[in-house]
């Protein structure tokens, strides 16, 4: 008996493996594990008239995958321990897989990475039938590819083509799913059915071997050299190329591991995937994304920025004022956590058009058969439009999201109050109005926060929680339990004009007009943009958020800070929005012209007036300052955020940076950006930037002091 | 230099659709080649083979019909001196013109005193890309050299040099007008071989591949050949590093790039004493060689730096080149070295080129070689210069003089 994986044999000389790795509430690939299943294996391979083996799970999963504490460790240093290390962990597997008794996994709960990878490795798979169960590689999410044999394994087993989605994208499937796919062979009712089930197909198949074993084998799709798929593949690169802009080492590695490993036998190809799976896990992008997708994200979920002593908080009811398209969002994603919903308007047909959306996404998802329409029905349910004031009586929580004008939203705010329940949380969904000026307009402004979604809301996963001066550690755990509680992710940040995503992503739209204003060429601009890795170019952005919005959102902030006896500070942007509006009567998607032209039915295509307008093109810079610049404004606005104390947490700025204004993945986010470059280099790099660019780029104390310290910002 | 190199005589094969329906389908490549060293000894009767020191041949697929040493192959079954050695090269479009270079550059080093040079490829028995190779094919490498086919190079040229599709149309056009005049005129006589059987019948007599016919309407009314693959990727490989393009047009027909053909040349050059000693008469010098290369992903401008590289060698300017043979691989190739040489027009391709009688890929270089001394001896002009672009951006050029 090992200490991870219980063996036991039964009667007709089948052995169950159930792992059940002490102290850890899932299985996963770690050192016990290695320990483990090396003992199970040499004793397997000594047995007598072995008639199977049926590996399971006592755990509520089947196993979690790779250790990403060890994972996150590894450097160019230890390239050669871990590369063996990675070895040794597929030999185990080999040795699995080549037991001469048919190996079946059972699997009882979900399996994915390592977990999908033992499966590979075993002749047969049942899984459990529950619609919750995921099954997949999802490694390459985290910047890594499987390499306990995931790749070579999962892409004989289907062909380049097929293997594709769950190794390229990380696709995961639940059993029916995976059955259809080919990922398992069969389903089971229930545990007792399934170990049914793995056992009788023991005996039906005493003599076995993995298909890439067999004698014949023929790799679904065929092999690099066959002409169908040679026909594609010099495409197949550019293809990807074009979706991941060069950023994502992790794809490119996982197609080229896929290809090259069929032009070898199983056993060379293990070696070729162990060199990619080095060369991933010891590089900084998969750091970055182990980072800020699981350590960042993790330490969120657990409420990371909660104040302590008070006890989890279940919003009931929550009354939403403006069934526009914020408040018709959040009205839905509010219902879908089960949450009764008061959406309220000026006008009861107003509301009943807010209730309508969620309506419209309902409707599709049953039509797409991912939710039954009793379930629909039950949900929409939940939702109540209304113009009567007094129907958020019993509201724990209020959300205001009408226009951004500071008397309206203290009207509403105030007409709330007096009917919600004294100790509910009163919201704001602001986007830019400071939280403790709104919150003046409260009878209880302890109780008043800042709860800033993105839209779509029923897409966009961040909400940005503000507290204002007054506002209470409870109403700001009941904020951030009302977030986890719809299933999105709360950061938290102090008030300040802005806050910190509004604030931020200002500084990356500045830079791209900054650019087109020194004569630069636009559509290198926005290139540089998209080949960092942001989703959408500052040019683009700037036509979708109107030049007449920015421009009104400028003044109304000049004005505040004026009314403080402050000056705002000019930005290059200023006068380019400027002119494109009062000059050339260009001012966004809206109007069907802004930085680009809006042709009917076709591709929005750069306004070539640009060129005489700004002098487009007339000058140019190395292309990679381009993509530093917008990288390194937003860290560098960051800092300084972190220095004003608006935001405290790396962990709230960097999930912030990725899920709320499109800073790119491969970065782990806007400070890990700095962590990763290394801060001494950052420095640097910022002070080069502010001779070439402009002060904007002079790294703040708070980063030179962390450099000199040798600090890291954690 | 020790030597100079003189061409003593050219002779190619004539061209045809290099599809399953082409005239020379039927034909191996091996006798094409065959065929052309039986014209050489006849056209040549004091040629001695067991003075021929070596036949250097570009095959830019080299495998399948076209593998195993198909120079060796050719020499053996056409019962030349078993002295003769042969040797296939690869240097994708520009083997047939490497070969002429290295043959120069044979002689030239007084190391070998006859050379005969050529190229061979039928892509109708052996197709493009047939021989598979890491850049395409392998993905780190695919997508550490930012591959793309050569369609959308020639398109990001015309993007950036603001050619429109009428601009390659009307290129188009013209070089399937030239080398129909030229074919009527008899032009090409001197030089084409026709292709025979085992019986003595002719298979193909001359070029079959042009459309003297041809409109600009015509050319105008045809698809682009690269829109789908470019919007599949590869526009976006291209535009990743062409970052100042907003997007690629797509303006390259079948009409306007070259034709994919089958056909051979031979091309022998030797010493001044190697020619005296068996009665040769030099027919030209090859004055100088250049090879360079470009960057991989716009990939065919390497003609106009390889130019430039063979002029500063010989001493010359491009005033002193009477004509020039730009491959037509795509109109906008050519376009794009007339634009950044400053030559006129009218010394280009006088004769037509690629788009109008195909491009074999192993055997254009030696072909135009031919083409191009057979106009000089015609018009009584001096010199001439040739130059291909060629995959992963190399450009080529040879400048040959007339003695």
């Amino acid at each position: 008996m090992s200490e991870a994986i219980r063996y036991e044999k039964d009667s007709d000389n089948i052995v169950v493996l159930t792992m059940d790795m002490p102290g850890q509430s899932a299985n996963t690939m770690n050192e016990t594990y290695g320990k483990s299943m090396d003992e199970c294996i040499a004793r397997l391979e000594k047995e007598e008239n072995l008639a199977g083996v049926v590996i399971t799970s006592a755990k509520k999963t089947f196993f979690a995958g790779g250790d990403l504490n060890s994972l996150i460790k590894a450097t160019p240093e230890v390239a050669q321990e871990f590369y063996d290390d990675s070895m040794a962990v597929k030999a185990q597997l080999r040795r699995l897989e080549k037991i001469q008794a048919p190996v079946v996994a059972a699997i009882n709960g979900a399996a994915l990475g390592g977990g999908y990878e033992i499966c590979l490795a075993c002749n047969y798979r049942v899984a459990i039938n529950d619609r919750k169960t995921k099954i997949g590689l999802p490694e390459v999410t985290l910047g890594l590819l499987p390499g306990g044999g995931g790749v070579v394994r999962l892409t004989r087993l289907l062909g380049l083509e097929a293997a594709s989605p769950f190794l390229l994208e990380g696709k995961q499937v639940n059993p029916e799913g995976a059955l259809k796919a080919g990922l398992i062979h069969e389903l089971a009712d229930d545990a007792d059915d399934m170990m049914a089930k793995a056992k009788a197909w023991c005996k039906a198949n005493p003599k076995v071997q993995q298909p890439w074993d067999t004698k014949g084998y023929k790799v679904p799709g065929g092999t690099p050299a066959s002409p169908a798929l040679a026909m594609k593949l010099p495409i197949i690169p550019a293809m990807l190329k074009s979706k991941t802009k060069g950023c994502m080492p992790a794809p490119e590695a996982i197609l080229s591991t896929a290809v090259e490993s069929l032009q070898v036998d199983v056993d060379t190809a293990f070696k070729i995937e162990g060199r990619y799976f080095t060369s991933l896990a010891t590089g900084k992008v998969a750091t970055n994304m182990i980072t800020a997708f699981f350590f960042n994200l993790q330490q969120i979920s657990k409420g990371g920025s909660r104040p302590q002593g008070f006890d989890k908080y279940t919003t009931k009811k929550v009354g939403i004022l403006g069934a526009g398209m914020m408040g018709a969002g959040i009205a839905y994603s509010s219902a879908m956590a089960g949450i009764e919903v008061v959406l309220k308007d000026i006008s009861e047909e107003n509301a009943q058009k807010g209730k309508d959306y969620s309506k419209k996404l309902l409707d599709k998802a049953v039509s797409r058969g991912k939710m039954t329409q009793e379930k629909a029905d039950g949900i929409l349910s939940l939702i109540k439009p209304t113009a009567n004031a007094e129907d958020l009586q019993g509201c724990d929580l209020v959300i205001e999201a009408v226009f951004e004008k500071t008397e309206l939203k203290a009207a509403v705010t105030q007409e709330a109050e007096a009917q919600m329940l004294e100790t509910g949380v009163m919201a704001s969904n602001t986007s830019s109005l400071p939280i403790t000026g709104l919150a003046e307009a409260s009878c209880r402004p302890a109780n008043f926060i800042g709860l800033h979604f993105f839209s779509p809301v029923d897409k966009m996963p961040l909400v940005e929680i503000i507290c204002g001066k007054q506002t209470s550690d409870e109403a700001l755990a009941k904020s951030i339990d009302y977030v986890l509680q719809i299933r999105k992710t709360p950061i938290v940040v102090n008030d300040a004009r802005g806050f910190f995503t509004t604030r931020v992503i200002g500084t990356y739209v500045n830079e791209g007009l900054g650019m087109l204003a020194e004569g630069l060429h636009p559509a290198s601009i926005e290139k540089a943009a998209s080949l960092a890795g942001f989703p959408v170019g500052t040019l683009a952005i700037s036509d979708e958020l109107n030049l007449q919005t920015m421009r009104n959102i400028r003044l109304a902030t000049e004005a505040a800070l004026k009314a403080e006896g402050k000056e705002m500070p000019k930005t290059a942007s200023d006068s380019v929005i400027d002119r494109m509006i009062d000059e050339f009567d260009r001012a966004g998607k809206l109007a069907g012209k802004g930085f680009y032209d809006y042709p009917q039915g076709g591709k929005k295509t750069l306004w070539p007036g640009l060129k005489e307008a700004f002098g487009a093109g007339s000058k140019e810079i190395p292309f990679e300052d381009m993509k530093e610049r917008f990288l390194f404004v937003q860290s560098l606005e960051t800092v300084r955020c972190m220095e004003e104390g608006v935001i405290e947490k790396v962990a709230d700025a960097n999930i912030g940076s990725i899920m709320g204004i499109g800073f790119p993945p491969w970065t782990g986010g806007v400070v890990q950006y700095i962590n990763q470059y290394g801060l001494r280099e950052f420095v640097a790099r910022a002070q080069e930037l502010a001779d070439k660019y402009g002060e904007r780029f002079a790294p703040p104390a708070l980063l030179v002091e962390k450099a000199e310290k040798g600090e890291i910002f954690e | 230099m020790s030597t100079e190199a003189y061409v003593f005589d050219a002779v190619r094969t004539p061209r045809s659709k290099g599809k399953q329906d082409g005239s020379l389908h039927e034909v191996k490549p091996v006798d094409l080649v065959v065929n052309l060293l039986n014209a050489l000894k006849e056209r040549n009767p004091g040629l001695d083979t067991a003075q021929v020191d070596d036949l250097v041949m570009g095959i830019v697929s080299p495998v399948g019909d076209q593998g195993a040493v198909l120079p060796k192959t050719a020499l053996m079954k056409a019962g030349w001196d078993t002295t003769v050695a042969g040797v296939q090269l690869n240097r994708f479009c520009a083997s047939g013109l490497e070969a002429v270079n290295t043959a120069a550059q044979k002689v030239a080093s007084g190391w070998e005193d006859l050379v005969i040079a050529g190229g061979v490829e039928s892509m109708s028995r052996v197709p493009m890309g047939s021989d598979g190779g890491a850049w395409a094919m392998d993905p780190q490498t695919n997508l550490m050299t930012d591959f793309v086919t050569q369609g959308i190079s020639a398109d990001l040229i015309a993007t950036i040099e603001g050619f429109s599709r009428e601009d390659v149309d009307n290129f188009a056009y013209q070089s399937q007008m030239k080398a129909a005049a030229a074919q009527k005129s008899g032009y090409f006589d001197k030089s084409v071989v026709p292709v025979k059987d085992m019986n003595g019948l002719t298979i193909l007599a001359q070029d079959d591949y042009l459309r003297p016919s041809t409109t600009v309407e015509g050319l105008n009314s045809l698809n682009p050949s690269f829109t789908m693959m470019g919007e599949m990727g590869f526009d976006a490989v291209a535009l990743q590093k062409y970052h100042m393009v907003e997007r690629i047009n797509h303006v390259h027909t079948p009409g306007n790039s070259s034709g994919i053909v089958d056909g051979a040349a031979l091309v022998l050059i030797g010493s001044k004493a190697k020619g005296e000693e068996m009665g040769l008469t030099p027919r030209g010098r090859i004055v100088a060689t250049a090879i360079t290369s470009t960057d991989p992903t716009i990939m065919l401008t390497g003609p106009y730096p390889a130019a430039n590289k063979a002029l500063a060698k010989a001493g010359l300017t491009y005033d002193d080149i009477d004509l020039f043979e730009v491959n037509e691989a795509f109109a906008s190739v050519v376009m794009r070295f007339i634009k950044e040489s400053g030559v006129p027009a009218e010394k280009v391709n006088v004769n037509g080129g690629s788009i109008a009688m195909g491009h074999p890929l192993g055997a254009t270089g030696a072909m135009i070689l031919g083409t191009v001394l057979d106009e000089l001896e015609r018009r009584g002009q001096k010199r001439g210069l040739c130059t291909l672009c060629v995959g992963a951006g190399i450009g080529i050029a040879t400048i040959i003089e007339r003695v």
